[in-house]
């Protein structure tokens, strides 16, 4: 069957020109730019700046040696330190939570359901800049109201950004995504037809059951959505870097902050890049992946 | 940086309204002051004195205006990295000195004379600036910039600390590491909740790291951080040695505040101590007293000249330090460069030899007084400059004039921090920081002393 079209192939070609050169000035060329210098020495300041020689493969060679892999400021800490951080503040915390409240918001009154709802979406829409200025003043040892409250409570102080700077990041980053998840989830539930649970209601079923039984099997679909966009979101999120700048001693030096470190404050150029390009190929995984589950979805497969 | 239309247009517009002089010229000079912030006696200088003099110098056709750089010395040197790479940027930068080789190697600055010719080579000042203070913005023997001044590194004192426990602060001169260790011991005896010593270290504080902390170590142990050829020296006794005295400080006997040394805001933590009492021995350049804890600033110390006093930092024994010497410090300078990209560089060097002008640093002597690099600005009567500098100036070294040396003080730092954090210990940092000077400079340019 010939496709339905409004112009012909050549105005079509024509219109689409000013886009192309766009993108392909603008995203293709810096693509393979990138790749291109993951292959050299290349940096911004010393003899290696005007002068960089061609390494081959040696950037990605000394990302992934084992001597220093897991050392802590290396690509490999780094990567393993990006992986907990996702599996505990998107997968563990925000999914989880989200999913939590909006179960609880099914059931509960509709002031409270739009304020709760209020709440959280504020946390999701205030610019990063604020949100983290205002949590490391909640941190602050000597005058954080963290601290006030716990001295108020008789309770310790803790140096919070200092002794537990990795968990500061997870509660941080949870308490910034919940609100997508928990949105997703609660339109997700909204559309389940009430008399599904009308009848579990009648025959007596508590609200796990209808959770485990109704409400997660027909959100299927959504849950792997949810999943996927959260992993790839703080997979490479920078915000953390606002309040801890990757350390102390480099205990939350995630990848997109370590990409950062080693490009624009070494200024090493080369193997910048080569993380850079790692990072990219670990986002194509995701996208390919996310792309295959909407495409079963569309025709019906998982959900 | 000179917009050209937009200063054509405002020109323009000044003209035909007002009928005041067209076309006048924007300059703009960045440095990390701030009136009433970091280096805020500069701030003043240049806004109180330097603008409007020069201006009216000019009769009115240009336009100068300070940018005040609040975030930190490395930060500011990523903004000129990346402004100076794209044609971006100030006219006239605040800039330290042992950056200018790895900017020169990397294309991002031009020499003087390269920039503004004949003007350059014809100024006065060069006669009156020695040989030695011209290099401190030098590289291979063309100038980049001009330096204010140098300066000196030592243990500031809290006086009445000492006092307090029982040693007299004016006699006291510890020989050896041992002696200032055996202080500090006694400080933290007398107050268990005090960090009595603070040595610097860890990557937040940059530069101060390596210039305040880990060189002062490491010269008393009698090496440098290249040999005589000029190759880095990545493994040795005497690098394990300075470590271990990070260790010892931070994390065997917790005589310094380790906190201060690894969080981001840390060195402003470490002058908050000192100001506080916390601290009784800081080891810090003049810059300290001449502009950190001057009367009026944030971390103004009450009743300095009481209180306050310092004594020269010792080699681990007496004796062992470079060149045989009982007492080590080392030096830099900071000063102004020009922007290579710059549209104006006559004018931009104008600006820039004007304050560098006799008249000039005397004003800047109003504001902060120091040792200045014109020999024919007098020394204000300070006896601390006076004193400091009979006494240390002697005594003092610089780093290695090397594109690659701002890379391997990042090492540096990092390997104090993983020292000072507990993470690794010294004979670990040190392998890990071999390998990585090794990376940057090559291995036919490093040597192993063990």
């Amino acid at each position: 069957m010939r496709p339905f079209s409004l112009l012909s192939r050549s105005a079509g070609a024509a219109f689409l020109t000013p886009a192309g050169l766009l993108i392909g000035a603008f995203v293709i060329a810096p693509f393979f730019w990138v790749i291109y210098v993951s292959f050299t020495n290349r940096t911004l300041l010393g003899r290696t700046a005007l002068n960089p020689e061609f390494i081959g493969l040696a950037n990605y060679v000394s990302l992934f040696d084992a001597a220093s892999f897991f050392t802590r400021g290396e690509f490999g800490f780094s990567l393993i330190l990006t992986i907990q951080f996702v599996l505990l503040s998107a997968l563990a915390g925000q999914a989880a939570l989200g999913m939590l409240l909006a179960w609880m918001l099914q059931t509960v009154p509709k002031t409270l359901k739009s304020l709760t709802e209020m709440v959280v979406i504020a946390a999701w829409i205030l610019p990063e800049v604020v949100i983290a200025f205002a949590w490391f003043a909640f941190l602050d040892y000597d005058n954080g109201t963290l601290n006030m409250i716990m001295e108020g409570l008789g309770l310790p102080k803790g140096d919070w950004l200092l002794s537990f700077p990795f968990w500061v990041i997870v509660v941080f980053n949870t308490w910034r995504g919940t609100a997508f998840s928990m949105m997703l989830f609660n339109s997700a539930f909204s559309s389940i037809p009430p008399s599904y649970f009308q009848a579990a209601d009648v025959a007596g079923a508590t609200s796990w059951q209808k959770f485990r039984d109704i409400g997660l099997p027909l959100i299927r679909g959504h849950v792997v959505t949810d999943l996927i966009l959260i992993t790839m979101w703080t997979f490479n999120v920078f915000t953390p870097f606002l309040l801890t700048n990757g350390g102390p001693s480099y205990r939350t030096e995630i990848l997109p902050i370590y990409t950062y470190r080693v490009a624009f404050r070494d200024f090493e150029f080369g193997k910048g890049a080569a993380v850079g390009v790692i990072v990219m190929l670990i986002n194509l995984v995701f996208a390919l992946f996310y792309l295959w589950v909407t495409r079963r979805r569309a025709r019906g497969v998982a959900a | 940086m000179r917009i050209r239309s937009h200063a054509f247009w405002m020109g323009l517009a000044a003209a035909t309204a007002l009928a005041t002089p067209a076309m006048a010229v924007d300059l703009t000079i960045t440095c990390r002051c701030v009136d009433g912030g970091v280096n805020s006696e500069q701030a003043k200088w240049i806004k109180e004195s330097v603008i409007p003099a020069f201006t009216e110098m000019k009769g009115g056709d240009v336009n100068v205006t300070l940018t005040e750089f609040a975030g930190s010395d490395e930060q500011l040197t990523q903004q000129l990295a990346l402004d100076f790479s794209t044609g971006a940027g100030p006219d006239v930068a605040g800039f330290d000195g042992f950056l200018i080789p790895s900017f020169v190697e990397g294309g991002l600055l031009k020499p003087l004379d390269a920039l503004a010719g004949e003007a350059v080579t014809g100024w006065e000042g060069w006669s009156h600036i020695s040989e030695g203070a011209q290099a401190l913005m030098s590289y291979q023997d063309k100038p980049y910039g001009i330096a204010l001044g140098t300066d000196v590194r030592m243990i500031f004192v809290r006086a009445d600390l000492l006092r307090d426990a029982g040693i007299d602060p004016e006699s006291w001169q510890p020989a050896s590491w041992e002696e200032l260790l055996e202080t500090a011991r006694t400080l933290k005896e007398k107050n268990p909740d005090s960090f009595p010593l603070q040595l610097n270290a860890g990557v937040p504080m940059g530069e101060a790291t390596t210039m305040q902390g880990y060189w002062m170590a490491l010269l008393g142990t009698g090496e440098h951080v290249t040999d005589d050829q000029g190759r880095y020296i990545v493994a040795s006794q005497d690098i394990l040695d300075t470590l271990n005295l990070y260790k010892t400080i931070y994390i065997d006997e917790k005589l310094g505040d380790q906190r201060a040394q690894l969080l981001g805001d840390g060195r402003n933590r470490t002058f908050a101590n000192f100001r506080d009492g916390i601290t009784a021995m800081l080891v810090e350049g003049d810059w300290f007293y001449r502009s950190v804890t001057a009367p009026g600033s944030e971390f103004a110390v009450e009743n300095r000249d009481e209180v306050m006093t310092w004594a020269k930092m010792p080699a681990k024994e007496p004796g062992a330090g470079i060149r045989g010497q009982d007492f080590v410090t080392i030096s830099g300078g900071t000063g102004f460069v020009l922007n290579p990209n710059t549209d104006e560089p006559e004018l931009a060097w104008e600006l820039l030899a004007f304050m560098n002008s006799k008249e000039q640093l005397n004003e800047f002597q109003k504001f902060q007084p120091r040792i200045r690099i014109r020999d024919d600005v007098p020394i204000p009567d300070s006896p601390f400059l006076t004193e400091t500098s009979q006494e240390l100036l002697p005594l003092t070294t610089a780093r290695p004039n090397d594109a690659d040396y701002n890379a391997v003080s990042a090492e540096i730092q990092r390997m104090t921090e993983a020292v000072v954090s507990g993470e690794l210990s010294p004979e670990e940092a040190m392998k890990r920081y071999g390998e990585a000077v090794v990376r940057i400079v090559g291995e036919e340019n490093t040597v192993s002393l063990l």
